[in-house]
């Protein structure tokens, strides 16, 4: 503990990520650039997020952290461990007991309260990169308020597919202003963006931050006669039964035997301690006897 | 050399820091809520909530202006010993400001951010003689329905907010207590609302 200075960044590094936050949640939406540092992790394995954990954590946080849903896929496990060396914080599996929770393409199913940070690792933060690569021109697109190539992108979705085929880091319009890509969520997940917690966006290799106050609007862009629909597998969960949850599809066999669980581990072992049982609920019990 | 300058820091700045931003984050993410910080002492008149905004947010990067109400021989020591931020002489060469309300006008002045980067404008810590959670109705992100804060005018924030995404972000401190408005809430005059 005392061989790191409290959450690993120096003091100035932190301020100079706790101003961009200010900024970034006093414009939500648009991205502000910030001086991302090297982090002891590569690129790609939420150096943001990590940052911006950092410059928000205090020594009485509990952090989860969650990698696609889970606590302990190897991303997650390294990021808390990481924090519990340089910050001597507490930490936590249970949703309802984190204070701070840094994401990896997840929103947990348990809404999130006033008390709680929800902090995203971010890959691109701009939701018009792919459509358009050159930032000088993406920059002067959001001056504008110039988004009529989403509408082309999502209108060739149907075009092409029928539907909106977009399923994730699907874009939203923030306060009526600004477009932004909430970071690779399923789109299942995007009504979600509409909270109580603060939820901030780290973008390190792409040096941007982002915000999201509570309470702010959000809206999934989408057309009157293609409304936007929060979809996921047409399935129960087959360890918990949740029939509400985000749900990831596994191959369990040779034979093309599959199911379906949770994708939030929390959320699941929490219903299933509350006796809640799924289709092969009791078959998987054996299994681990 | 007076010895008063070097005093008033935080005593443990790592921790003190991390608390303290954390009030400030949870103040702008939610206009009106008012928070309490603790842990610096700057020159008078300067507020102990207002000392904490300058150690946790102020460095060598941040160019700070001083309005008349505060500006000092001992508060330009003080903030250059423990923040190192230039003290600048124009309003518009500053990334923070802070002062009393009158003292910080005319608004105009301040850098409201560009088109393209509405991030590069100034942030006003304004001290109150008071900070009561009504007065002016609030509304906007981060705030669920409505919002109370005493401002010491209406007139000028609307104005703020007329500028968006463009304009500047508002500290009130007074004590230890502090609140925030950023450029993001519209604020309304009591007497219209009803």
């Amino acid at each position: 503990m005392t061989d790191y200075n409290f959450a690993y960044l120096d003091e100035q590094t932190k301020r100079m990520i706790r101003r961009a936050i200010l900024k970034a949640l006093a414009v939500p939406g648009h991205q502000v650039p910030f001086a991302s540092r090297e982090m002891p992790m590569p690129y790609g394995w939420g150096t943001g997020g990590v940052q911006v954990s950092a410059a928000c954590l205090v020594p009485e946080d509990r952090l989860k952290v969650i990698d696609q849903g889970a606590d302990d896929t190897t991303n997650a496990v390294s990021i808390r461990r990481f924090f519990e060396k340089t910050a001597g914080v507490a930490t936590t599996g249970r949703t309802s007991e984190a204070t701070l929770i840094q994401t990896r393409h997840r929103i947990p199913e348990e809404p999130l309260t006033r008390d709680q940070i929800l902090v995203y690792q971010v890959p691109i933060p701009e939701p018009l990169r792919f459509l358009e690569p050159r930032e000088t021109e993406t920059r002067k697109m959001h001056a504008l308020e110039e988004y009529g190539l989403v509408h082309v992108k999502l209108y060739e979705d149907i075009a092409r597919h029928g539907q909106i085929a977009t399923s994730y880091a699907y874009p939203v319009k923030v306060e009526g202003r600004y477009v932004m890509d909430p970071s690779p969520i399923p789109k299942f997940d995007n009504p979600k963006l509409e909270s109580e917690a603060i939820q901030l966006f780290g973008a390190g290799r792409e040096q941007r931050i982002h915000a999201l106050p509570p309470h702010c609007q959000v809206v999934s862009l989408d057309f009157e006669d293609h409304p936007f629909e929060a979809s996921k597998a047409d399935h129960d969960c087959d360890l918990c039964g949740s029939g509400t949850s985000y749900l990831d599809e596994v191959i369990v066999d040779d034979a093309g035997g599959r199911m379906f669980v949770c994708s939030d581990t929390d959320y699941c072992e929490t219903r299933r301690g509350a006796g809640h049982l799924g289709r092969l609920a009791a078959t998987r019990q054996e299994d681990a006897a | 050399m007076d010895q008063s300058v070097m005093t008033g820091g935080f005593s443990d700045p790592s921790i003190q820091a991390a608390w303290g931003f954390r009030a400030a984050m949870n103040a702008m993410a939610r206009p009106g809520d008012i928070l309490a910080v603790q842990g610096a002492q700057a020159p008078a008149p300067v507020s102990e909530a207002a000392a904490v905004l300058l150690l946790v947010l102020c460095d060598p990067d941040t160019p700070v202006w001083l309005a008349p109400s505060h500006d000092s021989d001992a508060l330009r020591r003080w903030v250059a010993f423990h923040t190192g931020a230039p003290v600048v002489a124009a309003r518009g060469e500053a990334a923070f400001a802070l002062g009393r309300w009158d003292s910080l006008a005319p608004l105009g002045d301040y850098r409201i951010g560009t088109a393209e980067y509405p991030d590069r404008s100034a942030t006003l810590i304004v001290e109150m003689d008071d900070l009561r959670a009504e007065g002016a109705v609030l509304t906007g992100p981060g705030i669920k329905e409505v919002a109370g804060l005493n401002l010491p005018d209406v007139a000028a924030f609307r104005a703020n907010r007329a500028l968006f995404p463009l304009g500047l972000d508002f500290f009130f401190t007074c004590g230890d207590r502090l609140a925030a408005l950023p450029r993001s809430t519209c604020v309304t005059d009591p007497a219209e609302v009803s």
